[in-house]
């Protein structure tokens, strides 16, 4: 009754936790300018099925795919076992499925134990693929000490909790012969039973606090790293989902038009529709981007989607060639400004008038002037986030804002304005090139 | 040299004939000013000549698309550059443009619609390919391409940008030439460093430049022909290749040029 009431209290608390969290997340992407996305549902729940549900995008490189899948689904069908977990914990039963699903128990229990130990090996592979191999974009400029203690964190978690599963099984098999009208037979469990000589010899009692402690180790754990993960770039767990969604499903080279914009052009060209929808003109705001609050909430939910992979670092061209720009540091940044806003608001302080901006205090312009719009970082990224979208909000602002673009921009935009072409040739020479296939 | 002479009609001329053509060329400013693809704009004319194709050109009304404004943040500008074109073009009731660049390809195709115009866009490589495989270009078996290597460079604002990467890779092969391709190709492909306005300012701070960089994986391919298919990848891959020091043996050339070669046409 005791462990009962314990575990409620446990649960309670972490459900107001995740619950606290789910709220700050949500507010933090509306802190972003609204954007309909309601077209091409069939086509957005195909992404979603084939790139995060079904990690189409992951096996571009198939190592690390290959070593998520096993976590992936370990995650996905583990947590089968976590319901039994709460169940248990609530009602202060034992392996209550047990009974009803007969064989099936211990051919699920085996299964469990098998993605655990994949789950395990995958984890240790991936933090020497991290801390020994040390690939490249793991040590990137913007992998400071706590994106790097961030992903050993998860790895480190994970490996823990699957421990815990597998200890928790021994000592249950071991339990199950000292104490059969207690604990329901599975068997012996292929994995797990390798652990039995550890056990073996005990007494019932330090059995049972070992079972209990691993039981209660691993359904806390895995509570608290659901509370973890909200402060993480794990986050990605959940919202790759929603991102592979909404992403973008127009051409890649498509960029997003500014109707701001095209009414001011139409009215200064005398282009205005007499028939067009003549509502109180919009107020035109703020052209481009400056903070976080200008970008829509269909960017901020991307940079909470993004896990830190680094692989659209790893394609871009200026990152490749030593520029400072990386496609990855841009949602890092646009992540961390947007949490330090929230923070800021939700304890009220000045929140977005705290004299910082995304650009120039996160995001410095000679990062974005490096971009070459190539469209690698998006092709790159498993979950479909489109780190370009930022930086052109960014440029839009500097080019319309502050007339703040590289002189050499400013030169090419004045010779579109007067000679039509980027370049300093006169508009009346521009079919001379058609004389030279006369008179050869 | 041939003493032909190849016509070149304006949308203009054929309008006041009451005429309308089956494409419109959409030239570029590359096309129009930049002495080395003025060249590819000849040769595409020539092989238009040389299939009988009703074409004509926007001539001094064209005027750029706004690309590179749009992509260096100047929305204002394109925007008043589109427009402009988008009336000069509806005008004329143009229903399909071919273009030579990728990025106006990308713009006009893309772009436009929601500016009012709305077009049949494509871009040569793709234009090409279809005259090959309707026979309209017959290109001898065993030609001059025969075991010639040949690798292609990816133009981002042709492949990933609008997912065109089998057509110059076609039009390659039907030269019967060895087509060999670089390490990063396709989706993958490495940027020759001019996109997004590039092409129009230095360079950032870094340890290399990245037409350097896409020279070296080009050159590795041990190809005597790097093919590109975009005026800025054309600038790009010719300056790469000069910074290497192998101009006497190794030529970069764009997909129409070497279609009017092989058809004895330049």
């Amino acid at each position: 009754m005791i462990q009962q009431i314990a575990f409620i209290i446990v649960l309670g608390a972490a459900s107001y936790f995740i619950r606290k969290r789910i709220l700050v997340i949500r507010a933090n992407i509306k802190l972003g300018k609204p954007k309909e996305i309601k077209d091409r549902g069939a086509d957005r729940m195909r992404n979603m099925l084939l790139v995060a549900f079904g990690q189409k995008k992951m096996f571009k490189r198939f190592i690390p795919a290959f070593l998520h899948f096993f976590i992936y689904i370990g995650f996905l069908i583990i947590n089968l076992e976590v319901l039994e977990f709460i169940i248990d914990g609530m009602a202060g039963t034992h392996r209550i499925f047990a009974p009803y699903l007969g064989a099936l128990y211990p051919f699920l229990m085996n299964l469990f134990e098998f993605l655990a130990v994949a789950v395990l090996v995958a984890c240790a592979i991936m933090l020497i693929r991290r801390n020994i191999i040390r690939v490249k974009r793991f040590w990137s400029a913007e992998m400071t000490a706590w994106p790097r203690l961030d992903a050993n964190l998860i790895l480190i978690t994970e490996i823990v909790l699957m421990t815990a599963i597998l200890t928790m099984n021994a000592t249950d098999q071991v339990l199950q012969t000292k104490m059969p009208e207690h604990y329901a037979a599975t068997g012996k469990l292929f994995f797990s039973a390798n652990l039995i000589p550890l056990f073996q010899n005990m007494d019932v009692v330090p059995l049972v606090i070992i079972e209990r402690f691993a039981w209660w180790f691993h359904i806390i754990g895995i509570l608290g790293f659901a509370i973890y993960v909200t402060y993480s770039k794990h986050l990605h767990i959940f919202l790759a989902f929603p991102n592979t969604y909404f992403a973008n499903l127009e051409a890649k080279g498509h960029i997003l038009n500014m109707p701001v914009v095209t009414n001011e052009v139409k009215s200064m060209l005398g282009l205005t529709d007499a028939a067009a929808p003549t509502g109180p003109p919009a107020e035109p705001g703020r052209f481009g981007a400056k903070d976080v609050n200008d970008l829509t909430w269909n960017n901020l939910l991307a940079a909470y989607s993004c896990t830190e992979c680094g692989r659209c670092t790893s394609e871009c061209p200026a990152n490749l060639t030593g520029k400072k720009l990386s496609p990855r540091k841009i949602m890092m940044d646009t992540r961390d400004r947007m949490e330090e806003v929230g923070k800021s608001l939700s304890t009220g302080g000045a929140g977005l008038g705290d004299g910082k901006t995304l650009l120039n205090d996160y995001i410095t312009k000679e990062e974005i002037n490096a971009c070459t719009s190539c469209n690698a970082c998006v092709e790159a990224c498993p979950v479909m986030i489109n780190p370009l979208e930022i930086i052109l909000e960014l440029k839009r602002y500097v080019a319309m804002e502050e007339s703040g673009s590289p002189a050499s921009w400013n030169a090419m935009f004045q010779n579109i304005e007067t000679n039509f072409a980027p370049w300093k040739f006169s508009p009346a020479d521009r079919f001379n090139w058609a004389n030279e296939l006369k008179n050869k | 040299m041939s003493d032909v002479t190849f016509s070149v009609p304006t949308m203009a001329e054929l309008a006041a004939k009451g005429e309308s053509p089956e494409v419109l060329f959409w030239v570029g400013c590359a096309g129009s000013f930049d002495d080395r693809y003025k060249r590819v704009t000849k040769s595409f004319v020539k092989i238009l000549h040389a299939v009988n194709i009703k074409f004509a050109v926007l001539g001094t009304e064209e005027t750029c698309t706004g690309d590179p404004a749009r992509r260096a943040g100047n929305e204002f500008l394109f925007q008043m550059q589109a427009m402009n074109n988008i009336q000069v073009l509806n005008g004329y009731g143009i229903k399909k443009v071919v273009t030579a660049c990728p990025h106006c390809f990308n713009t006009i195709k893309n772009e436009y619609p929601e500016l009012g115009g709305s077009y049949e866009v494509v871009h040569h490589s793709t234009f090409l390919q279809n005259l090959i495989s309707e026979g309209k270009i017959k290109l001898k078996e065993g030609g001059s391409f025969k075991g010639r290597k040949i690798t292609y460079h990816d133009s981002c604002y042709l492949g990933r940008a609008n997912n065109v990467y089998e057509a110059p890779r076609a039009v390659l092969e039907a030269l019967d030439a060895d087509l060999v391709e670089m390490k990063r190709c396709r989706t993958t492909g490495l940027c020759c460093g001019a996109g997004g306005g590039q092409m129009f300012k230095e360079p950032e701070k870094g340890n290399k430049d990245i037409n350097v960089a896409r020279t070296e994986e080009a050159l590795s391919t041990g190809a005597a022909t790097i093919a590109v298919a975009c005026p800025f990848c054309m600038t790009m891959m010719s300056d790469g290749v000069k910074n290497k020091e192998r101009e006497a043996d190794v030529q970069v050339k764009d997909l129409a040029e070497l279609i009017a070669e092989a058809q004895g046409l330049s």
